[in-house]
């Protein structure tokens, strides 16, 4: 069986962003990139699958321009078989996009599973795995924290976090499944690993070549600082208290 | 710089640290380790452990900036201060940061230099403000770290400096986009150790060659490269020896940059006036040509007086539109370490702080460290412990060159942490 992980190039979670002076975004030139710490997850995952036997090939994907081949080379140095870049140009792709690209690959393809982030650190959208199972009509485990794969009945029981706790299902394959953080830590990429990955190839597509119009129905019209947080005030007592929640702030 | 690089067929690993030199069996340098990662704080592997890989090569170039770990010991054991100028290396530390400021205050190219308060005569030092382009300017402050006053604190001095008046009227309105710390070296010509070992060299700022009066190192650091990847060359295609790298360094403008700018740094040892006058001299008169060589003061980590002489210094607390409290200053460095890994900051021998550092030196390592790692916090028998936070370490090595007793021991953490520095 052939597991197919989307991975995705995000700003590194421990930059601080800022906003840029014009407001369009946040600022990304100069700025340290790296994998998606749920893609991350995902890929980890991918591979103890395939590590356990019920899987044979890992392959990652990625969706964005050029420097994404790098995020692959992380992907390839962790242990992926193969990468496939998608370069969808410059401009931010939206999840419908991505989705419509997944499927289409996942034709190319035909994995048994395809395992995502939850959600990327830049936009939180939490919609392209979801969207993909919709699309291709396939069973989807979200949040997972647990998966287990039973290879003879080609079935998957993935334990969620949910608001009220976890919930297991068991998904018929082929299937859908974004990772959450508890699922697993991910491995290190080891410094020979590196120095391989970066003698293999990795297969190009135009979303063209797959068929999908990148069209985005959606604009950014602004993008601003959260307002600074006020100091706090120190109340004296329980009625201060009370008249400052109803008439200050307004909320009782 | 690195993609003109890869494009010519050099390969870079970031996020690895070297840890460890390796030797042959004849003591000469064959290449370096990286460290182990995925090691837990207690020492013990996680799941993620990977054993570090050695890299072997005919030539290894050490370029840690100044005071590197691996070059230091490179230094100490192949002796190489005594086969170079002799005199030891003396540092600085200097904190940064790059500001986004109004439109009508910014003057691009712009460059200031300023010296005197906030610090006393007995403490060289100075600031710098550059104004760069898109609004920015990069602001800091240099302390000499053979500073006497245990009380003293480099950071909040930078702190209390940005609030004269000519500096405060630049900054208001503006926002800070980043802020660091590094070491740097001050010891210039004296101080350059011979940077060649069997089996490889030093280059720039771990060898030193930091023109104290101009405050500028990456030119002579960038030549210096550049002449050992020279030798270097020679000595794999032409059979050269590597002591080339040494003798090309004596005869090129570094060594005359350096030899005429070696004194004025060591003539502040009198104080901040006899300094002044001197460097007026050698600056318009003698040109560097004085048939004598000043020498320098202890060495830093030894000019420390003993606390009792002292008073503690009052530093006024930070107004959040200028000057700053540590924790806000480390949260725009970007730095960021694994959480759970054994730290980094080692202590030769760990009764030290509680036996010498505190009692006769009131803790200078909590004082000078702009990350605030090190706190000495109260523990469970009524006294004071050293607690060290080494994820907040800046990696500017102030500690490794100015602790009393020599006592702790800067080594490289997990690979891929630290600092993460883009506008600096």
């Amino acid at each position: 069986m052939k597991i197919l992980v989307a991975v995705k190039r995000v700003v590194d979670y421990a930059v601080k962003v800022r906003v840029k002076p014009d407001k369009s975004g946040v600022e990304t030139s100069n700025v340290k990139m790296s994998m998606n710490p749920f893609c991350e997850i995902a890929l980890e995952e991918a591979l103890r699958i395939r590590e356990s036997g019920a899987a044979d090939e890992v392959v990652a994907v990625t969706v964005g321009p050029a420097q994404c081949a790098d995020t692959l080379r992380t992907a390839l140095a962790m242990g992926a078989d193969r990468a496939v870049h998608v370069d969808a140009g410059a401009a931010p792709v939206l999840p419908l996009s991505v989705s419509k690209i997944l499927r289409a690959l996942v034709q190319v393809e035909q994995p048994g599973l395809l395992i995502l982030g939850k959600q990327a650190i830049d936009d939180d959208c939490n919609q392209t795995g979801q969207m993909v199972a919709g699309l291709l009509k396939w069973p989807q485990g979200t949040f997972a924290s647990k998966v287990v794969l039973d290879k003879a009945k080609q079935v998957a029981t993935v334990e969620r976090e949910v608001d009220g706790g976890l919930e297991t299902l068991c998904l018929d394959l082929p299937a859908v499944i974004t990772t959450d953080l508890r699922l697993n830590q991910p491995r290190y990429a080891t410094l020979p690993n590196i120095m391989k990955a970066k003698s293999k190839v990795i297969k190009k597509f135009t979303p063209e070549e797959l068929n999908v119009e990148i069209k985005s129905d959606l604009e950014v019209v602004q993008v601003t600082e959260p307002p600074k947080r006020k100091a706090g005030v120190i109340v004296s007592s329980v009625d201060e208290l009370v008249d400052k929640l109803k008439n200050e702030a307004r909320v009782l | 710089m690195s993609t003109k690089a890869e494009e010519l067929g050099v390969e870079i690993y970031p996020g690895f640290a070297a840890s460890e030199i390796l030797y042959d069996e004849n003591d000469k340098v064959v290449g370096v380790a990286t460290n182990d990662v995925g090691v837990a704080k207690d020492g013990s592997k996680k799941e993620t452990f990977q054993r570090g890989v050695e890299l072997k090569g005919h030539i290894t170039l050490l370029a840690e900036g100044c005071r590197g770990s691996l070059s230091e010991k490179i230094i100490r054991d192949y002796k190489l201060r005594d086969k170079g100028q002799g005199q030891h290396q003396t540092y600085a530390i200097g904190i940064k940061e790059v500001w986004e400021i109004e439109e009508g205050k910014h003057v691009p190219g712009s460059v200031l230099h300023t010296i005197g308060w906030p610090l006393d005569m007995k403490t060289y030092g100075g600031s710098f403000l550059y104004h760069m382009n898109n609004r920015q300017i990069s602001i800091g402050l240099v302390i000499a770290l053979n500073y006497q006053n245990p009380y003293l604190s480099p950071f909040d001095e930078f702190q209390k400096f940005k609030h004269h008046p000519a500096i405060k009227s630049l900054l208001e309105g503006g926002s800070v986009l980043q802020y660091g710390a590094r070491a740097l070296n001050e010891g210039g010509f004296q101080s350059i150790p011979n940077p060649v070992f069997p089996g490889g060299a030093i280059i720039g700022c771990s060898a030193g060659y930091l023109n104290v009066p101009k405050i500028k190192g990456t030119h002579t650091a960038m030549k210096s490269g550049m002449l050992a990847a020279e030798a270097a060359f020679n000595v794999i295609v032409a059979g050269a020896q590597m002591e080339m790298y040494w003798d090309s360094l004596k005869k090129s403008w570094i060594w005359e940059e350096l030899f005429r700018s070696r004194n004025y740094r060591p003539a502040f040892e009198y104080g901040l006036m006899p300094g002044l006058a001197f460097s007026a001299l050698e600056r318009y008169v003698f040109r560097g040509r004085l048939p004598l060589t000043l020498k320098h003061g202890k060495p830093d980590h030894e000019a420390t007086d003993i606390a009792s002489v002292h008073t503690p210094i009052q530093y006024p607390r930070p107004d959040g539109q200028v000057s700053f409290d540590v924790p806000t200053s480390l949260y725009r460095s970007n730095t960021n370490h694994e959480h759970d890994q054994p730290v980094h900051l080692r202590l030769r021998d760990p009764a030290i702080p509680e036996r010498v550092n505190l009692p006769l030196y009131a803790g200078p390592e909590s004082r000078y460290c702009p990350a605030r790692v090190y706190e000495y916090v109260p523990d469970d028998k009524h006294g004071l412990k050293l607690h060290i936070n080494a994820q907040n370490c800046l990696h500017c090595k102030a500690c490794d060159i100015k602790d009393p007793k020599q006592n702790i021991e800067w080594t490289v953490p997990e690979g891929g942490g630290g600092p993460g520095y883009t506008t600096m």
